[in-house]
């Protein structure tokens, strides 16, 4: 049943945005100190991306050997049942948040059912945690809007949930550790993957001995994720990317070539390799234009990318507002269900423990070493050619931002959108934003800044009342 | 190494009820209960069903989680709808959706 938005309802002390590691552990601790609180999600079942599982048709018997970290969501998940049981928790599938007001308290404004297919809803809240994770980033080469060519994440969700793969021979491509992640979980499945192309040289952990010593966790996971491929024959090409993806109508190979240090590729060095499909990402973006269009401040991460300034306490910089997880800085599932316990406490007025707090601390140190290291290189535009679409929604090439940005002077990302249309697509920037705003030559990295986080159609946001402040 | 090689669903254990059929451009696919229109075209090796406004090229999936709409297709009549997102329903039509499709944009 849609919800009109003016239906009164019933307020929250505490709404979770964000049913992903951060969101979940959050909401439970909340819940379990007497806070009534709302958990909101976008999909149909808790987990996030990271936790991404089978639906319930497909009888998965195992979905533990797609996963890291397993137990840890079925813990919270046992936690989820048992405070929704109690009706101390109040958890909303399938409501996408597109926009927040804030003013007396908070109220959430949700499309919802499948694709936001449904209707809409509202929920009040007087406090709100955003736990809304990240999206992949993506630098565009020669041919990746072939079909066949997939993002690393895209990947590992259409395995995780619906047991599919792109293809048989996977090239995975890009940079960061979700790229091992997701090899070896392919390999897994059956694939073969014939290299993962890495453009850094892992040198920049090197840094780091310190930070890699006080998180042995995630040295054996991601020995783990190595010693699995070594298995599988899976080889590793450090300080590489690919710099091409052949094909017509869906990809045949890959052209892969050296780095130098600036991730320039270094002429002489390529090669070819065949396959029937590439997964391919540059890290992840954190996800917090709820809390941007607001004015919350942000930070510039090690990654080049942008999340939210928080305190010690996890406080954003507006009043009732919180945030944990990948939306301060991508740092893997194990420090976002720190963060969510840790701010839930917070939020709730009771002690935070200390061991909680250490090891936040150390998970946030290791996330910024792994941001620093996976940071991309200045030289990575010249694997472009004039004709390679940078905005897949728009189909904007090379050429025609080179040409906004050297004859028309734009010199932002945002001059560049409005004089080529690059961004301004379905996606609203969200696969081109980082590749224009390198290309555009605007400096620091900026928030994106996005009218709406979320598709909403044009009846619901009329439906929004007009005395609303908002607009 | 010997024997079948593992699939996805041999790797989790997964039993699912039987397929149920949807049509994707007048040809009938598989879908198992849970997947979305767009797994069932992948595990159908079909990997594009949109064709892009300017150009014309053949688009699929990208993201596979509902970011970037590479995925649009028109089901049942409705176009603009993304099918990673969209549970295959049994009997859903599913058609290549060319250009921008028919309907008011969704944003
Ligand atoms: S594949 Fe990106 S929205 Fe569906």
């Amino acid at each position: 049943m849609p919800t009109s938005p003016s239906e009164p309802q019933e307020s929250f002390d505490l709404a979770v945005i964000g049913a992903g590691p951060a969101g979940l552990a959050a909401a439970v601790t909340a819940a379990e100190l007497g806070l009534r609180c709302a958990l909101l999600d976008a999909g149909p079942r808790p987990g996030g991306q990271y936790y991404r599982h089978p639906a319930p048709g497909l009888k998965a018997a195992h979905p533990e050997k797609l996963h890291h970290g397993w137990g840890i969501f079925t813990g919270l998940s046992a936690r989820l049942k048992r405070q929704t049981d109690l009706g101390r928790l109040t958890y909303l599938t399938e409501h996408q948040v597109w926009t927040a007001e804030t003013g007396e308290g908070w109220r959430l404004h949700a499309t919802t059912g499948p694709g936001g297919s449904g209707g809409t809803a509202v929920v009040p809240a007087a406090a709100v945690l955003l736990a809304t994770g990240a999206y992949e980033r993506q630098l565009p080469f020669p041919g990746w809007t072939l079909p066949g060519v997939v993002t690393a994440g895209g990947a590992q969700a259409m395995l995780k949930a619906g047991l599919v793969l792109p293809g048989k021979r996977i090239v995975v491509a890009g940079s960061g550790p979700l790229l091992l992640a997701a090899a070896s979980s392919l390999v897994s499945a059956g694939a073969s993957v014939p290299a993962v192309v890495e453009a850094t040289d892992y040198l920049g952990y090197a840094r780091g001995v310190t930070t890699l010593a006080a998180n042995p966790a995630k040295l054996v996971e991601g020995a783990e994720h190595g010693a699995k491929l070594l298995r599988h024959g899976v080889r590793l090409r450090r300080s590489s990317a690919v710099v091409q993806a052949h094909g017509t109508d869906r990809v045949t190979g890959v052209t892969i070539a050296k780095l130098d240090r600036q991730w320039r590729p270094v002429p002489g060095t390529e090669r070819y390799l065949a396959c029937d499909a590439v997964a391919i990402g540059h890290g992840l973006v954190p996800q917090i234009e709820l809390a941007t269009e607001l004015g919350a401040e942000t930070v510039e991460l090690g990654d080049g990318t942008v999340g939210l300034r928080v305190d010690a306490e996890l406080r954003t910089s507006l009043p009732g507002l919180w945030a944990a997880g990948e939306t301060c800085g991508v740092g893997g599932a194990d420090l976002a269900v720190a963060e969510g316990e840790l701010a839930a406490r917070v939020i709730a007025g009771r002690e935070v423990p200390g061991g909680l707090r250490a090891r936040q601390r150390r998970r946030r140190a290791f996330a910024g070493l792994m941001a620093a290291a996976h940071r991309p290189g200045p030289g990575w535009p010249e694997w472009l050619t004039p004709e390679t679409d940078v905005c897949r929604c728009e189909e904007v090439s090379v050429a025609k931002i080179r040409e906004a940005v050297d004859d028309l002077g734009a010199g932002d990302a945002r001059t560049v959108k409005l004089l080529t249309r690059a961004g301004m697509g379905w996606c609203q920037g969200r696969m081109c934003g980082a590749a224009v705003a390198c290309l555009a030559g605007g400096g620091a990295p900026r928030a994106d800044s996005r009218p709406l986080a979320g598709p909403v159609r044009l009846g619901d946001l009329a439906a929004v009342p007009a005395d609303d402040p908002t607009y | 190494m010997s024997g079948a090689r593992q699939t996805p669903a041999s790797l989790v254990g997964a039993r699912p009820e039987a397929a149920h059929i949807i049509e994707f451009d007048g040809r009938e696919i598989p879908a198992l209960p849970g997947q979305s229109i767009a797994a069932a075209l992948w595990a159908a090796d079909i990997l594009a069903w949109r064709t892009t406004r300017v150009e014309g090229r053949p688009r699929g999936a990208f993201c596979g989680i509902g970011a970037c709409y590479d995925c649009l297709a028109t089901v049942n009549g409705r176009p603009n709808q993304r099918t990673c997102l969209l549970p295959a329903q049994p009997g859903d039509t599913v058609t290549t959706q060319e250009g921008h499709g028919r309907a008011d944009l969704a944003i």
